[in-house]
């Protein structure tokens, strides 16, 4: 019997930490105010954010090489039916006549005292070294600059810029919320309880990532990025109190009625554009996640050639089909309505504030999108 | 018996010991006694060495805890209050760091760290606008340990939070939020809303700019909240003004002010930390009632995945 899946040694760490020392090495080249990132990074509060980040980054990794072993011990059993029935099913060591339960006293409670002690010893040390912040005393005729919620909060100022406040404080967190709460809902598979995996729930796991990752996206955007005024200075760049930022923000309407569409800059034509434009934005995200949902995993196969490529492009995958003919309208419905209104509709804005500098979309006296 | 205690009565029995046996006779009987009272504190003091088969202790502890057999393993977590909610038995890979993360388990404990440490702190904090920020600079300079107190306090809050978004994060990966535990993850879901509130509504009790500004951004955006905000989308149609919509009620004014600290103070104090209470102890509860830890469980096959239920 198999106990375990022997995995050739490779050097390809080695290559990985070449090629990650050369990034930073190019990064810490364009640094231009060393003084300026060491302020930001050492402000006694975001000192949390900088420990979030390697903490995000090996607990990703963590869990998706456990995916990857569960993943080929699935394919292992796949391929031969006689193991599946007779392996324990596994990647953790087991011999037969092993009590597959233990007892909590001592086994488990002996890690939790452990875990207590070690984030005690931790919690001293962190508290020994480094001071809580405080600032002068509260002055509403000061305003601080920039004035900045909570680390935690970043994400939802951040949205402020790109949303108008109704939507980025108020409808964005509901539907986050509510969305978070759905999840377990809409997800149809039955497969991956109780054990890390990416092969079988490739599209669930990503698209929490998605957003997971966005809002620690955000709150580094606003903690490192976002300068005096709410300005954007790259890490590394001195934040200029001074600094003024010719604003060409235009709304899409107003680009497009540049092209010998002026009628678009009348009501009630540019509502009309707008609430067209922005249709259109959700049915393209739609199509995206359907599209998305659909795909089977990418191989290193599929990059050989184009036509290869356009073969995982167009072709849906069986398990993914299987799928889907499980998920029931109202799940496929609710989950492209958080999926569309707060995975899609940030960053499409983003990219559309950012790189266009496009404003709104769509324009009218009660609200803007 | 005659009287063994000759200092304490009187000359009258002395003199009837005198006669009897004569002074000799009581110094040997007393000895007599002195020993054999001393075998019997000692013979007593050898039963105390084994402070388990005390009657004090049986009381305390109500299985004992002398031998490793499995009933009374079981009975080390069964009988006690604290470690109850534990099953007396797991998954033997379930104690794996790499599965848990432990980030649920540390989160709970971060909480009881910040709950033993604010109440340390509320000893020390009046929340009004002439002393709030005094407080802290006493906390900091004055109070023994008091800059270590709210150090921790601040840390862990912080942690707490990372700690939580990594346990959900754990949670998804794992696919632990699966049938049957569909409602528990929209229990750690308000959890996690709570967590931040209780971070949030601290932050301002310093009553410095950091606090005060983070608290006036987190709250405007409360003024354009959609019907209830006097700068939100149908709030002035609906008789939304700065002085009666939901930021008016979360500050208890229009501006961050003595009132706003009052509130954040019982939010932080009490509101949210009872209500967290409730929450948490159907999560932990429904943890149990779900079928204890999802994993590590068996794999499953995509070829032993059942038809759709129609």
């Amino acid at each position: 019997m198999a106990m375990a899946i022997e995995r050739p040694r490779s050097n390809r760490w080695l290559l990985w930490l070449v090629g990650s020392l050369a990034v930073v090495g190019v990064l810490a080249l364009m640094v231009e105010d060393w003084g300026q990132l060491w302020k930001i990074s050492s402000a006694p509060d975001n000192v949390p954010i900088v420990g979030m980040i390697p903490l995000v980054i090996f607990f990703t990794w963590l869990g998706l090489k456990q995916s990857k072993e569960n993943d080929q011990l699935v394919e292992t059993l796949e391929e031969d039916p006689a193991l599946a029935k007779t392996h324990h099913r596994k990647t953790h060591p087991w011999r037969p006549g092993w009590a597959r339960e233990i007892h909590v006293w001592p086994y488990l409670v002996r890690v939790e005292f452990l875990a207590a002690i070690i984030v005690t010893v931790i919690l001293f040390a962190w508290s020994i070294l480094l001071n809580a912040p405080l600032e002068e005393p509260a002055n509403p005729n000061l305003t601080m600059n920039p004035s900045k919620a909570p680390w935690y909060f970043l994400g939802l100022q951040e949205m402020l810029v790109y949303f108008d406040p109704w939507i980025a404080g108020v409808v964005m967190p509901g539907l986050l919320v509510v969305g978070l709460m759905v999840f377990p809902y809409v997800d149809s598979n039955p497969l991956g309880n109780g054990y890390y995996s990416w092969r079988q729930r490739r599209f669930a796991v990503s698209m929490f990532m998605w957003g997971f990752f966005m809002w620690i996206i955000l709150i580094i955007i606003g903690t490192f990025i976002r300068g005096p005024g709410w300005i954007w200075f790259w890490p590394g760049q001195t934040w200029d109190h001074n600094a003024v930022v010719f604003d060409r923000n235009r709304d899409l309407h107003e680009i497009i009625a540049l092209y010998g569409l002026p009628f678009l800059n009348t009501s009630p034509f540019k509502e009309i554009f707008g609430a067209l434009v922005v249709g259109f934005i959700f049915v393209a995200g739609g199509l995206f996640f359907h599209w998305l949902m659909l795909r089977r995993g990418l191989e290193r196969s599929d990059f050989k050639s184009f036509r290869a490529f356009w073969n995982w492009a167009s072709r849906s995958g069986e398990f993914e089909k299987k799928l889907l003919e499980r998920t029931s309208i109202l799940q496929y419905l609710t989950f492209q309505f958080f999926a569309i209104s707060v995975l899609w509709l940030f960053p499409v804005k983003l990219i559309l504030r950012l790189a266009f500098t496009i404003k709104y979309i769509w324009v009218t006296p009660w609200f803007n999108v | 018996m005659e009287p063994e205690r000759p200092d304490e009565n009187g000359d009258g029995q002395q003199s009837q010991g005198l006669k009897r046996g004569g002074a000799a006779g009581v110094v040997a009987r007393a000895r007599a006694q002195g020993l054999a009272l001393k075998e019997r504190a000692e013979a007593e003091a050898k039963t105390y060495k084994d402070p388990q088969q005390t009657q004090l202790w049986k009381s305390i502890f109500r299985v004992s805890h002398d031998r490793s057999d499995p009933r009374n393993r079981s009975l080390a977590i069964l009988s006690n209050v604290f470690l109850h909610l534990h099953p007396a038995k797991i998954n033997r890979d379930a104690t794996r760091y790499s599965f848990t993360w432990g980030m649920g388990g540390i989160t709970f404990y971060l909480f009881i760290v910040l709950t033993f440490t604010g109440i340390l702190l509320m000893f020390y904090y009046h929340p009004t606008k002439v002393q709030a920020f005094r407080d802290i600079l006493y906390l900091e300079h004055d109070v023994p340990f008091g800059k270590l107190l709210r150090n921790m306090h601040r840390w862990a809050a912080h942690l707490m939070i990372i700690t939580t978004w990594l346990h959900m994060f754990r949670v998804v990966l794992t696919g632990s939020y699966k049938r049957p535990r569909e409602f528990n993850w929209c229990v750690g879901v308000v959890l996690l809303v709570l967590t931040l509130l209780l971070s949030f509504t601290g932050y301002l009790l310093p009553d410095d700019q950091l606090g005060f500004w983070a608290v006036t951004v987190g709250t405007n955006m409360a003024r354009a909240t959609p019907g209830f905000g006097s700068e939100g989308p149908f709030g002035p149609q609906l008789g939304m003004t700065p002085f009666n919509d939901v930021r008016f009620g979360l500050l208890g004014g229009s501006i961050v002010d003595a009132n706003a600290l009052l509130r954040s103070y019982i939010w932080h104090c009490i509101g949210i930390p009872v209500v967290a209470s409730l929450f948490m102890a159907v999560h932990f509860w429904r943890i149990r009632k779900d079928g204890g830890i999802s994993g590590p469980a068996p794999v499953m096959l995509e070829s032993e995945m059942k038809a759709a239920k129609k």
